[in-house]
């Protein structure tokens, strides 16, 4: 049957209407995207390209930039690099933007702040034979080292950041080199990160499975009360609840005297300063995420099933991981990729409760960014913990299809 | 009708904006907050306020440049007077985050403490890291740092400062390092390895804390057995709470407090105002009244009383084995001390 003019109009029709629909439903939803564009996504990616922006030298020396990326970094600069030195050094003093780049460059070898400045403030108004007035100035400008850091500082955009957020950098041949073992702090961090998500995620799957299907299960007025009981905590403040977890757990808390005062232990227990707080308080607060993915998948199961399996002679036991379980399976993929990657985030509660052997990454990102106002580094380290995230993602949408998430 | 709502409306907008304009001005002022901030209010906030009528707003962080150095960078500084310590003070002056001060404004300065004036920062108190016990809690008393490194005398969790500051320099002192040598030592890698081996040897028993208000409630938790802790805030909990602590002045590390404008304060030049008013020994020693700092001018310290000076710093009985911060030292070597620290402690 060929198809005739008519039908091949009214699925042209067919087709235009649903472009027109289309085009009118990303148009409502068009302020909403400009304004996560706006307040989101933009300050994020500014951010992460902070992970590779090299100005500070630009800045403040752009002559001596331009020139010293020339040098083939074999032994001491010419002396046409030192006299460009010593030309924008008081302009760069004057113009404030020195201080930044002394900082900036403290990073890649120590106390070079402070030979800028004294460089700064003791050169001569003219010479002849700069590389001289340096050294004479300070002997550290007759090694290598500074220079060489100048001219790591002109690459602009730089692979630094992202080498030192994975305990690497380029070492003085021009390859990769690892940082020494008492200076290597990341790669051990995301390693414990994703170890500590990966616990809580399985504890929170233990303790919220059962608890889901109980939701799912329970006549309407008791599982309402229990409803109450998961989604309170849920809405309190994530900080008070780290806090009363604190005062739980403590040495001289209401746990330890509990136990004490019961003569289940003679010392008080240590709960809290060590991973085993950290996993009690992050499982607390991640739980509900949990409970409230596989409810909302378990609730859409029909009974029936369970009882065609029963009445066909199945054993209960049997029945429920051949039947039930498979059925949740959408939910449990959704409910432990949440909680997953809320906890790859994980900030305040491993602050309160952790000691110094759990920090997460998210901690040492806070530290560069607040501390050490080494914003590059810590643009890299977001950079690498959203990409693991993004991978992350690929993964579990590959094995549970996490796009079909619904939230009840 | 509508004529007459619009004129009424104007008339209300502009008496509610004359009454605005006639309201004295507010200097943000941000300090360490906790009791150094109670203490402040008392002694220099609410007096300048009487005087001259200029309110304030406080808030509180735990040190650092990192947001003043954002607030720089994006021009819009909201803070009109910032509470610094010495490396802060210094690397904010360098890096053109704090307003030079006119220094003609002060009079005259030659009673101050060497180097407690500079461009960009007035120091307006000493301030020490002690470690402080809970005499109910031990026996035996420890008298010096090595005793916080003694685990077998003193068993028991110790709490000390999430930084290399301060506790660097006692490791060197508990393994035998004269005061006057500490930074001579620390200076080298050897130094710095040993430093850390003496750490080593307390590393599980160390609770860290941040913010300067946990040192003495990680004590009165009783979760630490000793504390490493700014000495005012011990004082204040045994002034105010009659809390039974006891602080070890021995090993004290000191340091000057400063004030400072940011770049581009709003308020500017009622900050600097406030800060030639707290400069003046009559006001400089009130502090003192309300938390165990000292000034640092000579004059100010004359007028405080025989009894509040005991508790001080600087006062002889607990100046023993103290040891000046050395500030440069720490401009330039904090961030790879930092990042040494920071991975020794994860490891």
């Amino acid at each position: 049957m060929s198809l005739s003019p008519d039908m091949i109009d009214r699925a042209g029709a067919y087709r235009r209407a649903r472009r027109r629909d289309a085009r009118r439903a990303f148009a409502l939803a068009l302020p909403l995207l400009a304004f996560l564009l706006l307040t989101f996504i933009a300050p994020l990616a500014m951010l992460l390209l902070r992970g590779v922006q090299n100005p500070e030298l630009g800045r403040a020396m752009p002559d001596l930039a331009a020139v010293i990326a020339e040098w083939d970094g074999a032994g001491l600069p010419p002396e046409e690099v030192a006299a460009t030195l010593a030309a924008e050094l008081p302009r760069a003093q004057e113009a404030g933007s020195l201080g930044p780049l002394a900082r900036r460059l403290n990073f890649y070898l120590p106390e070079f702040r402070s030979l800028l400045l004294k460089t700064a403030r003791r050169l001569p108004a003219a010479s002849d034979d700069w590389r001289a007035a340096l050294a004479a100035i300070d002997p550290r400008w007759t090694t290598p080292e500074p220079w060489r850091v100048l001219q790591r500082a002109a690459i602009n955009p730089t692979p630094d950041y992202l080498l030192a957020a994975l305990d690497a950098k380029i070492g003085p041949a021009g390859g990769i080199a690892a940082a020494p073992r008492d200076e290597s702090v990341y790669v051990d961090a995301f390693a414990r990160t994703i170890w500590i998500s990966g616990l809580v995620t399985l504890i929170c799957l233990l303790c919220g499975y059962p608890v889901a299907w109980l939701l799912a299960n329970l006549p309407p007025k008791p599982a309402g009360r229990l409803m109450i009981l998961v989604i309170v905590p849920f809405w309190t403040s994530l900080l008070v609840r780290t806090t009363a977890w604190y005062v739980l757990l403590q040495p001289g808390g209401v746990i330890n005297s509990l136990l004490q005062a019961a003569g289940l232990v003679a010392e008080p227990l240590p709960l809290v300063f060590n991973r085993t707080g950290v996993l009690i308080g992050m499982t607390h607060i991640l739980l509900p995420f949990m409970i409230l993915a596989i409810y909302s998948v378990m609730k859409g199961i029909s009974p029936v099933y369970m009882r065609a399996a029963l009445s066909l002679g199945a054993h209960p036991v049997l029945a429920f991981p051949r039947i039930y379980l498979p059925q949740t399976l959408p939910g449990v993929g959704a409910g432990c990729f949440l909680v997953f990657v809320l906890a790859l985030g994980y900030y305040i509660t491993p602050a309160l409760l952790g000691g110094a052997g759990d920090e997460m990454i998210s901690q040492l990102i806070a530290i560069q960014t607040n501390q050490q106002l080494n914003w590059g580094l810590a643009g890299a380290l977001s950079a690498y913990l959203v990409l693991f995230t993004l991978i992350f993602y690929f993964i579990f949408n590959r094995l549970v299809g996490v796009d079909r998430l619904r939230f009840g | 009708m509508k004529y007459k709502c619009g004129i009424a409306g104007a008339a209300l907008i502009a008496g509610l904006c004359s009454a605005g304009a006639a309201q004295a001005e507010t200097i943000s002022v941000v300090t360490f907050g906790g009791a150094y901030e109670a203490a402040a209010k008392q002694a220099y906030f609410d007096p300048f306020t009487k005087e001259t009528g200029i309110g304030f707003s406080l808030e509180a962080y735990d040190g650092g440049l990192a947001k003043l150095s954002a607030m720089v960078e994006a021009k819009n500084t909201t803070w009109d007077l910032i509470d610094l310590e010495s490396n802060d003070a210094i690397a904010g002056c360098d890096e053109g985050l704090l307003e030079k001060l006119d220094l003609s404004t002060l009079g005259d300065t030659s009673d101050f403490i060497p180097g407690s004036v500079t461009p960009c920062a007035v120091a307006t108190m000493v301030w020490s890291t002690v470690f402080a016990y809970d005499s109910t809690k031990l026996t035996t008393a420890p008298k010096a740092v090595a005793d916080f490194f003694d685990t077998k005398a003193f068993p028991g969790k110790r709490g000390l400062r999430k930084s290399p500051k301060a506790t660097l320099e006692w490791a060197l002192l508990a393994d035998g390092v004269a005061a006057a040598d500490v930074y001579k030592v620390l200076a080298t890698p050897e130094g710095v390895d040993r430093a850390f081996k003496k750490l080593d040897t307390i590393k599980k028993d160390i609770v860290w804390w941040e913010a300067g208000s946990q040192a003495p409630q990680l004590l009165a938790d009783g979760a630490v057995v000793m504390v490493q802790a700014y000495n005012g805030r011990i004082s204040n909990a045994v002034k105010e709470q009659g809390k039974p602590f006891v602080t070890v002045w021995d090993g004290q590390v000191y340091d000057f407090e400063w004030w400072g404008v940011p770049t581009g304060a709003k308020n500017a030049e009622a900050a600097k105002k406030f800060i030639a008013y707290q400069a003046k020994p009559e006001v400089l020693s009130q502090l003192s009244r309300y938390i165990a700092y000292a000034p640092p001018r000579k004059k100010a310290v004359e007028l405080i009383d025989a009894e509040t000076l005991k508790g001080m710093p600087t006062a002889p009985a607990n100046f023993g084995n103290a040891v000046q911060i050395d500030v440069p030292f720490w401009t330039d070597n904090f961030d790879a001390l930092n990042k040494r620290f920071t991975a020794w402690l994860a490891q």
